[in-house]
């Protein structure tokens, strides 16, 4: 790209706030009741770590299916169409769902047990955010609740309670698991900065928040 | 597509009763079909493209990011009916680009739901790196418009003008297009588009004019008006930053000397005001903001000495 330097975020926005949004809106009509079925599937995780058991692979496999739902349903049917870019998110949100099929599920790589220490604290903390207040921040930036975006099934949500339950998670296989939710929470964050979104710190902000925490995880265990 | 200096009343009817049948589509929003100009004064004005003497109305239509709605259908009625606002009022040319996710398709569904309203002017781009990508890009460009050829077509950001400049021409002396052009935005590239403007036969240039990015005025508007090129103007409201700029300022007193009624007609006035220009493009989803944008090519035109008044003005705001 020449003269790349004149450039701004905004320059790379091929659509106005309120259509992305309406996408939200047309998105939810069309896959009900989904919802209903993501909203179990949150509370069941949530009450799974509250116990303490271990889920191995049952978790995962939730994560996996979010995360290719999101692709196929989001991305691919619907953002594509007002966004080339999509179209490679969904990729990599497929691919991501593939990385958790291999690493949780076939490969029993992740265990949930009680959440110790203050990263899996956390870790807890962000889920519960990404299922509970972030579906809150549209209806209260005055975007109405028909634009919610949901975990399970909008890309946001999913990515951040997918990094607060990696942050729970040990296993070997947790950081490379990371990298797409943390790109995602970073490209969301760019987009929504250029749609002037007060909300745009958010995805960013954990993303930055469990990489953090992350990172100085694995120091920690290698020093020990 | 034929030429014209002003609407003439059979079309004008005609855009009227397309725009009541997109309007019956949506029976849960009012109807909104756009009323008689009887408040603009005069006939529409236009300038003549340079290559052919073919009249243009002084402002068009843009569809970035404005016309990018998807799916959505409701989003796609309003789009028709701005488009059909804007043909009522007047209104000939209708730019997009393949960059603009599905801006083409929305104009398609609207050019349909209008009944392919025969003023139109139709210009697009090519925007592809790759040159044997360039025909195909076209055609498909063409059946999301639903029109069997194009007006225009510009090389979009002067991407790969070496390849598919030879192609458009190629296309225009088989009479599959009418005019050929090269574009770019936000002063960028001005080194490369004087090359072009001085080494190819053009009939358009696209470039970045409003009253506070001028850059064109050194050199580009003047070759322009030298080498017989047309100019049409991207980004004359900054996407609608300019009205924001101005917005809380009341409309100075000398807007009613060149016949604006808002601030958006004295900014684009600024604009089509210079005599390299053939047309400014604002988008917009709104009808009401189309009125005010296609009323910039009535009545009276600001001078130099107001020209320089305009600019003075909005630089203090």
């Amino acid at each position: 790209m020449s003269e790349w330097w004149t450039y701004r975020l905004s320059s790379f926005l091929l659509f106005s706030p309120r259509t992305y949004h309406r996408l939200f809106e047309l998105y939810n009509r069309a896959i009900f009741p989904a919802q209903a079925l993501a909203l179990g599937l949150g509370l069941w995780i949530l009450f799974s770590l509250w116990r303490g058991s271990e889920r191995r692979r049952a978790i995962p496999a939730v994560l996996a299916a979010s995360w290719l739902f999101v692709a196929v349903a989001f991305l691919a049917l619907r953002y594509a169409s007002i966004n080339f870019a999509a179209v490679y998110f969904a990729w990599a949100f497929g691919f991501e769902a593939a990385l958790l099929l291999v690493v949780g599920v076939v490969c029993g790589g992740l265990a949930f047990d009680r959440p110790n220490g203050a990263a899996a604290r956390v870790g807890v903390a962000m889920f519960a955010f990404a299922f509970f207040v972030e579906p809150l921040a549209g209806p209260l930036l005055g975007r109405g609740w028909r634009q919610t975006e949901l975990f399970g099934v909008a890309p946001d949500p999913t990515a951040v309670a997918t990094l607060g339950l990696l942050l729970v998670a040990g296993g070997p296989g947790r950081g490379v698991l990371m990298v797409i939710p943390v790109l995602w929470c970073l490209t969301t964050g760019v987009f929504l900065a250029a749609m002037d979104a007060p909300d745009a710190w958010v995805a960013p902000a954990g993303a930055a928040l469990a990489a953090g925490l992350a990172v100085r995880q694995a120091w920690t265990r290698r020093r020990m | 597509m034929r030429q014209r200096d002003t609407l003439s009343r059979r079309a004008f009817l005609a855009s009227l009763g397309a725009v009541g049948a997109a309007s019956a589509l949506r029976p849960l929003r009012a109807a909104v079909v756009p009323a008689v100009s009887a408040a603009h004064p005069g006939p529409i004005l236009t300038r003549a493209i340079p290559s052919s003497g073919e009249k243009l109305p002084l402002v068009g239509l843009g569809s970035w990011i404005t016309f990018n709605v998807g799916d959505d259908v409701p989003a796609r009625n309003s789009c028709a009916e701005v488009m059909g606002a804007f043909f009522a009022e007047g209104g000939r040319l209708i730019d997009s680009s393949p960059m603009y996710g599905s801006s083409q398709e929305v104009i398609g569904y609207g050019l349909g739901t209008l009944g392919h309203p025969s003023q139109l002017f139709a210009a697009d781009k090519v925007w592809t790196s790759s040159a044997k990508a360039g025909p195909g890009q076209i055609e498909e460009s063409l059946r999301h418009w639903g029109i069997p050829r194009f007006d225009l077509l510009e090389v979009h950001n002067l991407t790969n003008w070496e390849d598919h400049l030879p192609m458009l021409f190629a296309m225009k002396r088989a009479g599959r297009l009418r005019y050929v052009g090269v574009t770019t935005s936000e002063g960028r590239r001005h080194d490369e588009m004087e090359r072009v403007m001085r080494g190819q036969p053009v009939d358009f240039v696209q470039v970045t004019y409003n009253v506070l990015d001028r850059e064109v005025e050194q050199r580009i508007l003047p070759l322009a008006l030298e080498r017989r090129i047309g100019v049409i103007c991207n980004r004359p409201l900054r996407r609608g930053e300019l009205i924001g700029r101005v917005a809380r300022a009341p409309l100075p007193a000398w807007a009613a000397e060149i016949d604006c009624a808002n601030w958006a007609q004295v900014l684009l006035k600024f604009i089509v005001s210079h005599p390299a220009v053939i047309a400014a493009i604002p988008a917009t989803s709104r009808v009401d903001h189309v009125r005010q944008n296609v009323g910039a090519s009535y009545g009276r035109m600001p001078d130099e000495a107001m020209r320089r008044r305009i600019v003075a003005h909005v630089e203090k705001l």
